[in-house]
């Protein structure tokens, strides 16, 4: 337990570049993207994390306590979710003018900057 | 590179960066730690501000920075996916005719959800400051509330209850108005973005100074932001012809 | 704590463009082109005054500010620092001082996506002045990815040219890999100190010796700025890009966006890791990496004949000459580094602008295409003859100065060798900018054959960025050159500004100053007077390289191809064998990318194994 996050941390950050570069379609590599990304999200969240301790959101009748999951890890991820997305709407809208350019979104077919 | 040198130099790479990785790993405090310095910090500073969701503490008070950049990241995307996706010469965008069958029941359903999804992500705006959620999780549920009346298979209708103009302005007063509200903390001397409004009770809606402010701005931002990036990609997908020569070239 | 007009600054400066931008964003609807130009110009020399007057404040030392008014009990906050010192003012300046060119350039005549273009101009600025004021590791990648995104949609601006669309995809996709791999990095960080402000997170690794977590930190969040930076091997998607951006923006990423890169990887050595991770070890890995980029910049300069890409390969080259800089890990290094950059931008700027003159009166960027067509009597002749020569250091050009600054501090660091590398790369790539400049300006030499079909790139005919091929250059297009080549020149000429960034180095390079003053408002110690200056060495290196890079470009001038299996006939087949690897393909990059990645832990992570 005290490796398997880090690992599938970095796993998804592996995987998702591989992704990419074996990718015959640039959706799928935008997506691929995304998954590289996630890692950052379990990285953040299992750095964060604390056993038994609550969610850092105090409910009406609850006593405020120090014991809970950090917070800031949360905040991060946060910006790191709306980082992603609009990184991949970026993406998919170049890849929609590559189509309509190239007539072809798969990359191995995509010659215009050799060299 | 032929794929397969592609793979090896790849192959190369990963394996290094996944040995350091491992070694960075062996450093790591143990899982599950109650050692969390920040946090140990941040959790006073919320309830001294009267919040009670600590996460929306940190995003909206104490590193509201942050937040601001965040916000104007989706600005510029809103803004640089609008110009990517223009129309260019030759293309013609044309009025939506009805297309495809949607089923009674798909069109009961997203109507009556509809309003409901739209008082959910109101609320998950304005209790960012008391309950998990906050500006941008509300901000995306509002954002697709409106895209249920694509769902029932009325892009006209879609198109009508979105000017999109009102919604490019929602989104650069709502960013601007941040930016602002932060300008008024310096003014005020007590540095930008600081909580200057008055914090109110722990725990009640009128808590937390400018953090539930700020929440209701980054939600109309989200919320415009999203339907006008969802527009983009609508344009192009329903409302878009491309003239008929381009395709012959290849 | 001392509170006052000098700390509103840097927010200021921030949050300016930033509102301006929503502001033409809101009016573009009705506007006329017109207001938004005006709005945009307003806003960024607002920027640029602000920026100055944070030099003025810097002068004996930092300005800190605690955004949302957190200011540290006990040293300890919750809240985001700005910390300034006058490297980072200076960098802000040269932004917004670029960023004013290239809108003047742009001025009324470029045709652009209506209002976009403005404001995404001005969202770009404001990322990179909160880049370099910050003094906070996660708001650093906050404002580096509103850099980047920002800049990867302008990049793609011209959506009708095939080539256009795949540049901006290349670097979209690359940069942002390279980002998440920076805040995996921050991640691991934070999980050992919890922390995240540069000042604490240098006092919580303070005499720890770096072990597995440190370095692998270390390494991953500097690789989204090496990236940034376009460190061999993962530069590629820096000429994709430069070649099809609009030119405009080419002035700011080349100038200043990758320069910020390495901005960021002194800034997070400095402050974050230099006690922990030993200094000789940094030095020989960032002296390698520094040397291989030069090469492969050169190199990859020369090969060129697509104007834009030559100019592209060119940056890659001195950002090679800037981590050698960095690597010497000296206040004098520094300084010379950051005269150097200032110099460069200049230069590099006024190219980019004088090539984009060409793409719009004759819509090509194509040496041979241009051959003799431009003439001599057109002012931009000379401008652009002027630029290569200071390219390749001239005195008193500001890239000579930088040049003759960093050569001294790398003899004084026991490397009197780096001079020929420095006199090499300035000469080759100032050589290949005057061939072209000969070449398209004055007919001189053989005009260069038709295109193999293996490089198709600037083959085809490109529309120019305004509405219509222009007639005769508007006056504004031609103000914004000279402003960037006077800029360029002043910065050797005027020794107050020499004198500045060698204090400024030296604050920047202070941990314990940096992390007192920050945390405890304590003053920082008067820096000693800096020696900054024109030496005989220097000026004599400085003529040597322009004299060489003369002789190169007449002789390739002169030169006839070679025939097969010629001795010269090889050598180019190497150089057509590095070509080849720059593919423009995105699974090329990536596995570039991570095999860069894995060199430099390597080269970091060995020799500190026990």
């Amino acid at each position: 337990m005290r490796i398997f996050a880090y690992a599938v941390a970095g796993w998804l950050v592996l995987v998702g570049a591989m992704g990419i570069l074996r990718s015959r379609n640039l959706i799928q590599a935008t997506v691929s993207l995304s998954v590289a990304q996630s890692g950052t999200y379990v990285l953040l969240l299992a750095v964060g994390y604390q056993w038994e301790g609550a969610a850092p959101v105090f409910s009406p009748g609850s006593t405020p306590t120090s014991d809970v999951v950090d917070p800031v890890v949360q905040a991060m991820a946060l910006t790191d979710i709306v980082v992603s997305a609009t990184v991949t709407a970026l993406l998919l809208a170049l890849t929609i003018q590559i189509e309509k350019t190239h007539h072809t979104v798969d990359p191995d077919k995509l010659q215009q900057l050799k060299g | 590179m032929s794929r397969r040198a592609r793979l090896l130099v790849f192959g190369l790479g990963a394996a290094g960066l996944a040995v350091m990785f491992a070694f960075a790993v062996a450093g790591m405090p143990p899982f599950g730690t109650s050692e969390h310095l920040y946090r140990d910090l941040a959790v006073p500073a919320a309830l001294q501000h009267r919040t009670a969701n600590v996460v929306s503490s940190v995003n909206f008070d104490q590193r509201a920075l942050d937040t601001l950049g965040e916000e104007v990241i989706l600005l510029s995307s809103v803004i640089g996916t609008a110009a990517l996706l223009r129309p260019t010469r030759g293309e013609v965008r044309r009025p939506t005719t009805r297309g495809g069958h949607v089923s009674d029941s798909t069109t009961l359903v997203s109507y009556l959800l509809l309003p409901v999804t739209v008082l959910i992500g109101l609320d998950v705006v304005a209790h960012g400051h008391l309950t998990p959620g906050g500006g941008f999780q509300g901000g995306v549920v509002l954002a697709t509330a409106v895209h249920l009346l694509y769902l029932a298979g009325r892009y006209e209708s879609l198109e009508r209850l979105r000017p999109l103009t009102w919604y490019v302005w929602t989104e650069g007063l709502s960013a601007a108005s941040f930016a602002v509200i932060g300008l008024v903390g310096l003014a005020q001397g007590s540095g930008f973005l600081a909580n200057v409004a008055p914090l109110g009770s722990f725990q009640s809606l009128l808590s937390a100074g400018t953090v539930p402010i700020l929440n209701v701005v980054t939600g109309a931002a989200v919320a415009g932001g999203g339907v006008v990036l969802l527009a983009q990609f609508f344009g192009q997908a329903i409302g878009t012809t491309r003239p008929p020569t381009r395709r012959s070239t290849s | 704590m001392y509170r006052g007009l000098a700390s509103d600054l840097a927010p200021l400066a921030v949050a300016l463009p930033i509102v301006m931008a929503c502001a033409v964003l809101v009016v573009q609807r009705w506007a006329s082109r017109r207001l938004a130009d005006l709005l945009a110009m307003v806003a960024a020399v607002a920027a640029l005054g602000l920026s100055a007057a944070l030099v003025a404040a810097t002068k004996d030392g930092r300005v800190v500010t605690w955004s949302g008014g957190w200011e540290p009990r006990d040293g300890r906050s919750v809240g985001i620092v700005l910390v300034v010192d006058q490297l980072s003012a200076g960098f802000a300046c040269l932004a917004a001082g670029l960023t004013c060119c290239a809108l003047l350039y742009s001025w009324r005549y470029l045709e652009a996506a209506h209002g976009h273009y403005h404001a995404l101009m001005l969202l770009f600025l404001a990322g990179m002045i909160g880049f370099v004021l910050t003094g906070d590791l996660f708001n650093m990648f906050v404002f580096f990815e509103l850099m980047g995104v920002s800049a990867f949609a302008l990049t793609g601006l011209h959506i009708e040219e095939p080539d256009s669309v795949q540049g901006s995809l290349n670097f979209a996709l690359i940069n942002s890999l390279g980002a998440y791999l920076s805040l995996m990095g921050i991640g691991l960080l934070y999980a050992r100190t919890g922390q995240l402000g540069f000042a604490q997170l240098g006092a919580k690794l303070a005499g720890h010796p770096a072990d597995g977590l440190i370095v692998g930190a270390f390494v991953l969040v500097t690789i989204g700025f090496l990236v940034k930076a376009a460190m061999a091997p993962m530069h590629f998607w820096l000429a994709d890009a430069h070649a099809v951006a609009p030119t405009p923006v080419c002035v700011l990423m080349s100038g200043v966006m990758v320069e910020m890169g390495v901005y960021a990887l002194a800034r997070v050595y400095l402050t974050v890791f230099a006690t922990s991770i030993p200094a000789p070890v940094v030095q020989r890995a960032f002296l390698t990496m520094g040397l291989l980029t030069a090469a492969v910049g050169s190199l990859m300069c020369f090969a060129q004949r697509h104007l834009k890409r030559l100019l592209a390969y060119s940056t890659i080259a001195h950002v090679g000459l800037f981590l050698i800089g960095f690597a010497l890990l000296s206040p004098d290094g520094l300084a010379g580094v950051a005269l150097y950059v200032v110099g460069h931008a200049g230069v590099k700027g006024a190219l980019f602008l004088l090539v984009g003159l060409l793409l719009d009166r004759f819509q090509s960027l194509d040496e041979g295409k241009l051959f003799g067509r431009v003439g001599g009597r057109h002012p931009a002749c000379w401008m652009f003859l002027l630029a290569a020569l200071a390219l390749a250091g001239l005195p008193p050009s500001g890239p000579g100065l930088g040049k003759a600054i960093t050569e001294e501090a790398a003899s004084a660091a026991g490397y009197p060798w780096l001079s020929v590398v420095f006199v090499l790369v300035s000469a080759v790539t100032g050589a290949a900018v005057l061939r072209a400049g000969l070449r398209v300006f004055l007919g001189r030499g053989h005009r260069p054959g038709p295109i193999e079909p293996a490089h198709q790139i600037g083959a085809e005919p490109k529309e120019p960025e305004t509405e219509h091929p222009l007639r005769r250059t508007p006056l504004t297009m031609l103000v914004a050159i000279g402003a960037l080549l006077a800029g360029s020149i002043v910065v050797g000429v005027v020794p107050a500004l020499a004198q500045a960034v060698g204090r400024g180095a030296v604050f920047f390079s202070d941990q314990a100053g940096y992390f007192n003053q920050a945390l405890f408002a304590v003053p920082a110690a008067p820096a000693p007077a800096s020696a900054a200056w024109w030496s005989w060495s220097g000026i004599l290196l400085g003529a040597a390289s322009t004299v060489l890079a003369m002789i190169i470009a007449g002789i390739s001038l002169h030169v006839r191809p070679p025939e097969r299996g010629h001795f010269r006939s090889r050598m180019i087949a190497g150089v057509e064998l590095v070509r080849r690897l720059h593919s423009g393909h995105i699974g090329d990059y990536v596995a570039w990318l991570l095999f860069g990645a894995a060199v430099l832990a390597a080269l970091i992570g060995l020799p500190l194994l026990p």
